[in-house]
């Protein structure tokens, strides 16, 4: 084989061109097999949750700054074949600076549902455990009323935040979340 | 950066000579279609192969999308064919590959019937051969009802009601074949467990034989 390139100016011998050539042929009608079936596997990065907002059913007045209400807002979901008015429930208060936090109920840990601290009724009532107020039953994270949890314990950052914009007096939530620093 | 790769294991495992085994062998001059255009026609079979591959590929990726469930299997199927990014055309290669599985296999057994290839000492490859033929069809059978359409639905109404014609046993066979006494949820179930369970292994079994035997026996020659 080094002879043969040695021969030839171009420094291609003729079995290199042949296993190229073949080679190439071969890649072709794989990536031809191949180009539709990849996209299609690829689909759900396509359709990545929109978040439209709907009516948290509460007013801007009607948000507490001491303690979180429960609220339950539901979301029209398109999953592949499937539409649903898919359930959320969201912990809403104001924080100092009178902003309208609505705060996903799982822990940011693991994922398990957080509790919030409420009385026989299901109302909320302030914390029994110093300044922590909501408790995750799975690994003993707690976090504040505003959801920053405690370093001592398993959670790293604070409770996830529902997108939620305030229209005409309504307070509207949606079902995207953001991740708060820790 | 292949090379080295390729040569560290080669170095531990010695693979060299298995694929060498596997793909080294001549090809007689009279298969040769660089020799004679007329050759191509010893290409069906492998074409048949090919398309098989494609086959096995496109049905594993449309398995992602589709649920064999008599409320949502045409749901999925529409959901496939509307809105999954490139849908339309993956779902298009498993609907127009099965029909040219078909076409491909059926010039492959034409070639080797009239070619007389099927004698002696290869008679057991053709009835391997036939087998092959023969899951095939069952593959088309079975793959026919999954989208769950009218068309689906009465085909495979149809195709039972022909089993049941088998004398004696035949209401026996209907009632296996579509797992019950009506063509439905269950039927639907059977169908997509034959069609992506156990005929792919019974495919791939047959073609391993038909593969090993023709490379033992060697391609018959020349008319």
């Amino acid at each position: 084989m080094s002879d043969q390139k040695n021969q030839g100016k171009e420094g291609l011998s003729r079995r290199q061109f042949l296993t190229y050539a073949l080679g190439g042929t071969g890649a072709f009608m794989a990536a031809t097999i191949a180009a539709p079936l990849i996209p299609f596997t690829l689909d759900p990065l396509t359709r990545t949750g929109a978040g439209t907002f709907v009516d948290s059913g509460l007013k801007e007045s009607d948000i507490k700054s001491d303690l979180p209400t429960l609220i339950e807002f539901k979301v029209h979901r398109k999953d592949g074949w499937v539409e649903e008015n898919a359930k959320y429930t969201a912990w809403m208060i104001k924080d100092e600076q009178g902003k309208i936090l609505a705060m996903s109920p799982v822990c940011t840990h693991l994922g398990c549902q957080v509790a919030g601290e409420l009385d026989s009724s299901g109302n909320p009532i302030p914390a029994k455990d110093g300044k922590w107020w909501f408790h995750c039953p799975c690994h003993g994270g707690r976090y504040t009323i505003h959801g920053v949890q405690d370093p001592t314990k398993p959670p790293t950052r604070p409770l996830d935040l529902f997108d939620v914009k305030v229209e005409g007096g309504k307070v509207m939530v949606s079902s995207k979340l953001n991740q708060r620093k820790a | 950066m292949f090379k080295k790769t390729y040569d560290w294991i080669d170095e531990r495992l010695n693979i060299t000579p298995i694929w060498r085994d596997v793909a080294d062998h001549d090809v007689p001059a009279h298969v040769n279609p660089a020799n004679k255009m007329s050759a191509f026609v010893y290409c069906f079979g492998g074409l048949t192969f090919l398309i098989i591959v494609t086959q096995i590929l496109s049905g594993m990726f449309l398995a992602m999308y589709y649920v064999p469930d008599i409320v949502n299997a045409y749901r999925s199927v529409q959901y496939i064919t509307d809105e999954v990014l490139l849908g339309n055309i993956v779902r298009g290669m498993h609907f127009w590959g099965a029909s040219l599985v078909i076409i491909m296999m059926f010039l492959h057994m034409l070639r080797v019937f009239f070619t007389g290839a099927y004698k002696a000492p290869r008679e057991l490859n053709w009835v391997v051969g036939v087998l092959i033929f023969f899951v095939v069809m069952a593959f088309g059978f079975t793959g026919y009802l999954l989208p769950w359409d009218q068309k689906a639905y009465w085909a495979t109404a149809v195709g039972a009601q022909i089993a049941e014609t088998v004398p004696f046993v035949g209401p026996y066979i209907k009632t296996l074949l579509i797992g019950g006494d009506i063509l439905g949820a269950l039927t639907l179930t059977r169908f997509f467990a034959i069609h992506v369970f156990f005929l792919p292994a019974a495919l791939l079994g047959l073609l391993g034989l038909h593969f090993i035997m023709i490379r033992k026996s060697g391609i018959a020659g020349p008319l």
